[in-house]
């Protein structure tokens, strides 16, 4: 079983539940596409960029990363993004490998725009520490047992956060 | 004395190095909790260059990002080029020209060299010699002066286009690549390897000090000649290759010391493997356009995109996230000295400040790179 493989059935595993979600949702012609199931997605990476399209709910994230962890996965970056017209914020952690056989995984989490609580995954990898602190600067999205949870490229008495949709300077 | 000792933490004061500091190279600033000549804690404390990228690029269209792409990283900003230009094609499905992708090469790499002689000059002038300087200039001149011709500007370039580069090259930018080569593989070996690296002073200095483990580099992403010099061969060249880097056979420079003589050793080793690349690409160099069909103003399908370049200082990332409309929603730059430096704190602990500011010039620092 080659490392594609392993890593699909591994992050399959941890939701039993929606096995059957591994088609991509039909939204073509401008329709509103119906909202994704929670699961693991194969997507083609000379597309999108990465293998996997896991999508999961906040509580996931950290188990999520414990197995990406354990198959020896590093962390790129975590990136925030504001659906106002949704009401939500999404967090986007995009995963990859050092060297050998190459993977991409992409994982995303919608969160409540008026209460954004993701728990944290820096205890999993130190690189997410300046990662959280980046997504909290820029969203104000508060990730629960981040060890030193504040701002890092604004100035520490900022009292916005930029990117989100609805700021105006 | 390279051998971290056991601190006693009751005796402490704090030294603020920067933000305004020779060996930082920018305004990068450090809260160092020291105990004598040790480094307790040392907590980079960044942002005073930020400028927000992100935001611009979600207020703008798609090409009004590119000339912000070189203010980041303005040593290797061709990549930072390549690494836009290359996202967006992928999400809006845009075909490049053969000539102009062996252009892309062949300037990209140009840079990559510029921008590992300038680290080495400022990295040897931390370290205290000046002379080292003044020969990496005059050759870093030289490929400045090649750039120029044909993209225009000589640090903050804004060369690509989606659907190939925005000049074609010409037999003086041809011939005049071919000579500084030439030239700079007979300074090489003198004055720069029996000069520089095989001096006692350098080596006394570099070697078995600031030791990163390949498991610390996977834990914090360190990617690039960080991860390199710790016996990763990881080079998005070569794993998850882009471009036409597949037709060149050029090597991945690995050493496993994990030390600050390792990362030296790896981009003195990429420069020559740059120039071998550069070499087989105007060998090989095709004819034909250097423009695709791209349309002006690009509406990619909504959706998410990765795309990664492998820049003088690691993993280039892009995350984008598309909804159909005219500009970007959503754009994340990964930029690889972030997480290069964001273990820093955990590496220096235990160094003398002399040493902990010799690794911090090995990890070659860019710091608007770092702030975006």
């Amino acid at each position: 079983m080659d490392l594609v493989e392993r890593t699909q059935a591994a992050l399959a595993g941890i939701f039993p539940e929606s096995a059957a979600a591994a088609t991509p949702p039909a939204g073509e012609g401008g329709q509103e596409a119906p909202p994704r199931e929670r699961g693991v997605l194969a997507v083609d990476p000379a597309r999108h960029g990465c293998h996997f399209d896991v999508l999961c709910r906040p509580d996931e994230v950290a188990a999520v990363a414990i197995v990406l962890d354990r198959e020896g996965f590093f962390l790129e970056t975590i990136s925030g993004v504001d659906w106002l017209d949704k009401g939500q914020f999404e967090v986007v952690y995009d995963y990859s490998r050092l060297g050998g056989e190459h993977c991409r995984v992409m994982v995303h989490a919608l969160v409540d725009r008026g209460e954004p609580v993701v728990p944290t995954i820096s205890d999993v990898f130190p690189a997410a520490d300046w990662h959280e602190r980046e997504t909290f600067d820029f969203y104000g999205i508060h990730f629960q047992g981040h060890p030193h949870l504040i701002r890092i490229l604004l100035p520490e008495d900022a009292d916005f956060h930029p990117l989100r949709k609805d700021y105006m300077p | 004395m390279t051998v971290p000792v056991h601190l006693r933490h009751d005796e402490t004061f704090v030294l603020n190095l920067g933000p305004q500091h020779p060996a930082t190279h920018g305004v990068l600033r450090v809260k160092l909790t020291m105990d004598g000549e040790y480094v307790v804690k040392a907590e980079p404390v960044l942002g005073y260059i930020h400028r927000m990228h992100e935001k611009m690029a979600e207020s703008g269209t798609f090409a009004q990002f590119m000339p912000y792409t070189a203010r980041m990283d303005y040593l290797h900003a061709l990549a930072f080029n390549h690494g836009w230009a290359l996202v967006v094609e992928k999400a809006a499905g845009i075909e490049v020209p053969e000539r102009a992708e062996y252009i892309r090469v062949i300037t990209v790499e140009l840079n990559r060299i510029a921008s590992h002689l300038l680290w080495w000059a400022a990295f040897l002038l931390d370290l205290g010699g000046f002379t080292p300087l003044l020969y990496a200039f005059d050759d870093r001149e030289r490929i400045i002066d090649l750039l120029e011709r044909v993209t225009g500007s000589r640090l903050t370039y804004c060369y690509l286009r989606f659907g190939g580069v925005y000049n074609d090259i010409d037999d003086e930018f041809i011939t005049g690549a071919r000579d500084f080569i030439k030239r700079l593989r007979g300074r090489l070996p003198r004055l720069y390897h029996d000069l520089v690296t095989h001096n006692i002073i350098l080596i006394k200095r570099i070697e078995n000090i600031g030791f990163i483990t390949s498991e610390q580099c996977r834990r914090y992403g360190a990617t690039g000649p960080v991860a390199r010099g710790s016996g990763i061969n990881y080079d998005i060249r070569k794993n998850e290759p882009y471009s036409v880097y597949p037709e060149f056979d050029f090597d991945v420079p690995v050493f496993d010391e994990g030390d600050s003589m390792a990362r030296y050793m790896v981009r003195m080793h990429e420069i020559e493997q740059s120039m071998r690349i550069i070499e087989q690409a105007l060998d090989k160099l095709p004819g034909g356009p250097v423009m695709g069909k791209a349309p002006k103003m690009l509406k990619p399908e909504a959706g998410y995109y990765y795309s990664a370049v492998e820049t003088a200082r690691g993993s280039l990332g892009h995350r984008l996230v598309c909804n159909g409309d005219k500009a970007p929603y959503k754009l994340k730059l990964r930029s690889p000295t972030f997480s290069n430096l964001s273990l820093f704190g955990e590496v220096a602990e235990g160094m003398m400040l002399a040493d902990a500011l010799a690794f911090m010039g090995s990890l070659d620092l860019v710091i608007p790179e770092i702030d975006r």
